[in-house]
């Protein structure tokens, strides 16, 4: 079969097969891929059918059915709590809000912090219609009222959705614990002459004492 | 002046701006949504846009290059923040290429007031008067709707957005909206006074008319941020 399909110039749609066709379609719906490096993926795949396609599959299928949200910090987790809110080395008195998983990802890769996190699952955006309800705000407030957290770090993004959500948070937040946000500026290995205007405002205005 | 930035495919976006001779324009920003670009095209930023399409009556696409940029100046300012997506939530009731160049000239000077002029919560309120008066809302605010006279403005008709001077509507104050003197040209007043009266009639009266309920959940915020001082 995978020479039926690889002999076809382009692989044109309807050439492969009804099945073929809806891999090929759902490939295409994922990040990055368009119609033509999703026919690429199909096709590698189905050379690839006992060593790498039927894991997929099976990995997919249990990865859909076990995974679910933390439902502590709304991360990835298999059990009710996930990995980082279940391990006890990690500082309860911290809270990490990120907007999304990705994120969360981020900042673990990075080593440098070691509380827990709070994922929102999006920011406030007037242009899509996403409020305080939409998001994960009010977990993030009873987590904080009812633990003892001393600090609440915003790790959201440097767009005006994302500073509007801090903003919120932080006025939600009042009075429950300290709230700071990450610091924005030069990145490291950055150089003033490509950066632009914004972020140099945003460093020089975050400048400190050496 | 960027509005809103919607993504667009895989590093596109589809740009809304409020422009000089064009009014309210969209387009799409080919690569707008990379990271090379993200940060230019952030809402309040002031571009200079190149508009192509085949038809007048296509989106078009846009070559825009950033002339100044806002957010940096109010991302850490929660209150101009909130005043700046107000903002471009009210300018969306503007028809799309319909010009409107006195209100443009003074929501330029508005958003660059932003969070650097101390007294801007009241231009931006007077700013709201203006898009009010664009809108076909304009309040009447120049003589007394129940004498006629034109000193001692003190309240304003929460139904037909007449001035009533303070002695006329001493009976019926409990039921009429104060009138701040900075609506007038003259000093005092606050501006969470005139964010209640510009509240009212935006989201009473002009909201209606262009199909909306209410005010946009963005300007609902700033309300509520003014009132929480």
């Amino acid at each position: 079969m995978s020479n039926e399909i690889g002999n076809r110039p382009g692989g044109a749609p309807g050439l492969g097969g009804e099945g073929v066709d809806r891999l090929i379609e759902m490939l295409a719906r994922l990040p990055g891929l368009g119609p033509r490096s999703a026919r690429r993926a199909a096709l590698h795949l189905l050379k690839r059918r006992e060593s790498l396609m039927a894991p997929l599959a099976q990995t997919m299928a249990e990865v859909a059915r076990t995974v679910r949200p933390c439902a502590e910090c709304g991360a990835l987790a298999t059990a009710e709590r996930c990995a980082i809110c279940a391990d006890p080395r990690r500082d309860a008195g911290l809270i990490c809000v990120v907007e999304d998983v990705s994120d969360l990802w981020a900042m673990e890769r990075s080593g440098a912090y070691a509380g827990r996190y709070h994922v929102l699952g999006g920011v406030l955006s007037a242009l899509d219609g996403i409020g305080p309800d939409e998001l994960r705000i009010p977990d993030l407030a009873r987590r904080v009222r009812e633990g003892a957290v001393r600090e609440v770090i915003l790790a959201l993004p440097a767009t005006m959705d994302g500073h509007t959500t801090a903003h919120y948070i932080a006025a939600q937040l009042e009075g429950l614990s300290a709230v700071t946000s990450l610091a924005q500026g030069v990145p490291v290995g950055g150089e003033l002459d490509y950066l632009d205007d914004g972020t140099i405002t945003a460093a020089l205005r975050q400048r400190r004492g050496l | 002046m960027l509005l809103t930035v919607r993504r667009l495919g895989e590093g596109g976006a589809l740009l809304e701006a409020f422009t000089a001779a064009h009014g309210r324009h969209a387009g799409v920003a080919p690569g707008g949504g990379s990271r090379r670009m993200a940060p230019l095209l952030q809402p309040g930023a002031q571009l200079d846009l190149v508009w192509r399409a085949r038809l007048e009556s296509h989106t078009g696409t846009y070559r825009a290059e950033l002339i100044r940029s806002r957010a940096a100046a109010i991302m850490s300012d929660g209150r101009a923040l909130a005043a700046m997506q107000a903002a471009a939530a009210l300018l969306r009731w503007l028809p799309e290429r319909e010009p409107h160049p006195a209100l443009y000239a003074r929501t330029i000077e508005m958003a660059d007031a932003l969070g650097a002029d101390p007294d801007w919560p009241r231009r931006y309120a007077a700013w709201e008067l203006a898009l009010l008066a664009e809108l076909g809302f304009g309040l009447d605010l120049e003589r007394c709707a129940l004498t006629g006279a034109r000193e001692d403005l003190a309240w304003i008709s929460p139904r037909t957005g007449r001035a009533v001077t303070r002695a006329a509507g001493a009976p019926w104050a409990d039921r009429l909206l104060p009138l701040p003197p900075f609506f007038l040209g003259l000093p005092g007043g606050d501006a969470a006074e005139g964010l209640r009266v510009t509240g009212h009639f935006l989201g009473a009266h002009a909201a209606a008319a262009f199909g909306h309920k209410g005010l946009p959940p963005a300007r609902a915020r700033l309300a509520q941020i003014f009132a929480a001082g």
